[in-house]
């Protein structure tokens, strides 16, 4: 049994994960220091709020981290999904924004369905449209060589324009100049779940979250289907030479990750939050979160999901510094500069795994020698 | 007439921003290095350049005062592009990565550091810089009200911007050496071209002209400035690749896609299009649209720099 003993630096994952970590500590200390040069006799009550963010309130906090959390995590596992398949998904805030709004249709509209069944529909009618925005721009990619990361920017301001269009057709509430409410039975249940988390949004969105965290791990890691799609992101050639079809793999990968994202807006505005689709030229900023928790998460579906649980902590975190005159802003900057570190870390990455390769090859030579 | 004047002069004002940052972009590409942080280079110098502007315009303004801020903005927009150079030249990072941290962290900074100093993320400028005619060539008949007229120095600057790095690129050593580096950095380096440092070149210039698009963007367009240039960045780059990265190629893309963007800007100006029962939406989708569908048809013979996106490893010669 001597094998499957490896050093803890040997695995890929432990090398991902301290890489992250080296990152998230270069981030947060850039934005101590901007705190620090922005303010300094406030920098350090502030920097503790980032520092404790979702934990500051007990209970309630952690319930709000993963209200922030849900949406965001589905982003990117959309994502880390494309990503896995060597595709870039700059598109999920477009498959966000149609999903949550097939979603408030739904909810809106359909209220016939019977309760158990209505807030199901709504969540599935989300990831049909999801996939079927990020869907054109995964055909295009196949069947015409357009870039995916120009075609999903385009379908992005596409998708915003059309569902302010749609909103205001179809289920605008003129007083308030938002969507309608959606009726109670397409909401999410809470489940009991407001009850260990008191006054907070938390619904089954995080459960359904987490299934989808391991559905998507099991997907890439377990299937044929995850492992050819893989094998096209790693090298196309390669594996049209082995006879699987990569233009459908693109077109079924960018659906796939479309679908996810427009999961994520129908959870977002199924939960009963009082958030309601704004007519706004604002390209849904959850589709930008994403990207950055699918790469600090490494597109792993695991890392994503603790990832996107990190940046709800720090959003938590962000509401509560303005309590010393702080922009929740410096948040972002952090993501941004943790994001930097984290592309430089690869190269930190590369390093270590580099000098246990060279450390391997003593041990192999000083064999042979033995020998 | 008219009519068609006011489309022209609307033109310049989207088409041009467009035109200087998707040049910027195919002197970073060309070397190389793909740079999709464009949207963030952008924000940053029309941050400085409209705050400039907010803090000076007291005691200048008109042309001098523009000018330094275009400056202002292409400097700024140089400095931040390095971080973006350091980590995909020096450290061999993924550039998208990169780029995307870039973008992120631009319209965060300029709303942070507008709050703080002027309490509002919104920075307010005064427009007195508008040209209502050009001396002498404002008059000539039809030439002078579509060239000349209601137009910003800005106007000309990017056109003859346009012309210096067109030449460059494509009659000077540097520029020669440039695109080898994106084509072949191996042939390159074999002969005695330091690819690093042409590289490091290819984005601070695509980082001085994207601040200078920003700033460019905003002062027609706007009297505020609020941490965003709307996508303009991204655009950019659909013109850099629907212009197959060719800088006379882009020229005519930018000014495809000016003519978009004034349609749906200013449809409501133009008694044809105002009569039609056509939703305020529609029109705002058609430049993204018309991109899509013009890219579908001319992206099948791509003619990217083959070395875009690869690091450039000596080792691995």
């Amino acid at each position: 049994m001597e094998y499957k003993k490896k050093s803890l630096f040997q695995r890929g994952g432990m090398i991902s994960f301290s890489s992250s970590i080296l990152a998230i500590i270069c981030g947060l200390l850039f934005g101590l220091i901007i705190l620090l040069v922005s303010n300094p006799s406030q920098a350090s009550g502030g920097f503790m709020m980032i520092l404790q963010g979702g934990f500051t309130d007990g209970m309630q906090g952690i319930g709000q981290m993963f209200y922030y959390a849900t949406p965001i995590i589905m982003t990117g596992l959309s994502v880390g999904f494309a990503f896995q398949t060597g595709l870039f998904n700059i598109g999920a805030a477009g498959q966000f924004t149609i999903g949550a709004f097939v979603a408030v249709l739904i909810g809106v509209k359909c209220t016939f369905l019977p309760a158990w069944l209505h807030c199901l529909v709504a969540i599935l009618g989300a990831a049909l449209a999801g996939a079927l925005w990020g869907m054109l721009p995964g055909i295009l990619k196949a069947f015409r060589n357009v870039n995916e990361v120009i075609s999903s920017i385009m379908m992005n301001y596409i998708g915003m324009y059309l569902v302010n269009l749609l909103i205001q057709k179809l289920i605008y509430d003129h007083v308030k100049n938002q969507s309608m409410a959606v009726a109670d039975t397409a909401n999410l249940p809470k489940a009991g779940l407001d009850k260990i988390f008191p006054n907070t949004d938390i619904n089954v969105g995080i459960i359904i979250v987490i299934v989808f965290v391991v559905l998507v791990y099991v997907i890439l890691n377990r299937t044929t289907f995850g492992y050819e799609l893989k094998a096209c992101g790693k090298n196309p050639n390669a594996s049209k030479y082995a006879g699987i079809n990569a233009k459908r793999n693109v077109v079924l990968s960018m659906a796939i990750s479309g679908a996810l994202a427009g999961i994520g807006g129908a959870l977002l505005y199924l939960a009963n939050s009082g958030k309601y689709l704004q007519v706004l030229d604002i390209i849904a900023p959850e589709g930008f979160s994403g990207i950055s928790v699918a790469l600090l998460g490494m597109s792993n579906p695991i890392g994503i999901l603790f990832a996107g649980l990190f940046i709800g902590h720090l959003t938590v975190g962000g509401y509560n510094m303005q309590l010393f005159d702080f922009a929740p802003e410096v948040i972002d900057m952090i993501i941004a500069a943790i994001i930097y570190c984290g592309a430089l870390s690869l190269l930190f990455k590369g390093m270590i795994s580099k000098i246990q390769f060279r450390k391997e090859k003593k041990k192999k030579d000083n064999l042979k020698k033995e020998e | 007439m008219d009519i068609v004047y006011f489309i022209m002069q609307q033109t310049m004002f989207f088409a041009i921003p467009l035109l200087i940052v998707a040049i910027g972009g195919m002197y970073s590409e060309r070397s190389g290095v793909i740079n999709i942080a464009l949207e963030g280079i952008m924000v940053i110098g029309a941050f400085f350049g409209i705050l400039f502007i907010n803090m000076a315009q007291g005691t200048m303004s008109g042309q001098g005062l523009l000018l330094i801020a275009v400056v202002i903005a292409g400097v700024t927009g140089g400095i931040f592009s390095l971080l973006h150079a350091f980590a995909s030249i020096n450290m061999k990072a993924d550039q998208t990565i990169s780029g995307t941290a870039l973008n992120m962290f631009a319209p965060a900074f300029a709303i942070f550091v507008a709050r703080m100093i002027q309490g509002v993320q919104q920075i307010q400028f005064t427009d007195t810089f508008q040209i209502n005619k050009v001396p002498v060539l404002g008059d000539i008949p039809i030439i002078g009200p579509l060239f000349f007229r209601n137009c910003y120095v800005t106007t000309y600057l990017g056109i003859l911007i346009f012309i210096i790095a067109a030449f460059v690129i494509k009659r000077t050593r540097f520029g020669l050496r440039l695109r080898a580096c994106g084509e072949h950095p191996g042939a390159a380096d074999s002969v005695g071209v330091n690819v690093y440092k042409i590289r490091y070149s290819g984005v601070i210039i695509s980082g001085v002209l994207a601040g200078i698009g920003g700033l460019v963007f905003v002062v027609p367009t706007s009297t505020n400035f609020n941490a965003s240039v709307a996508g303009y960045g991204f655009l950019a780059l659909a013109v850099l690749i629907f212009g197959q990265w060719r800088s006379n190629k882009i020229f005519m893309a930018a000014f495809f896609f000016g003519v978009m963007k004034t349609l749906a800007s200013a449809y409501s100006a133009i008694p044809v299009l105002k009569s039609l029962p056509i939703p305020n939406e529609v029109y705002k989708m058609i430049p993204y649209i018309a991109t899509l569908v013009v890219l579908a048809f001319f992206s099948k013979n791509s003619q990217a720099p083959r070395a875009e996106g690869i690091p450039y490893d000596k080792g691995m010669r």
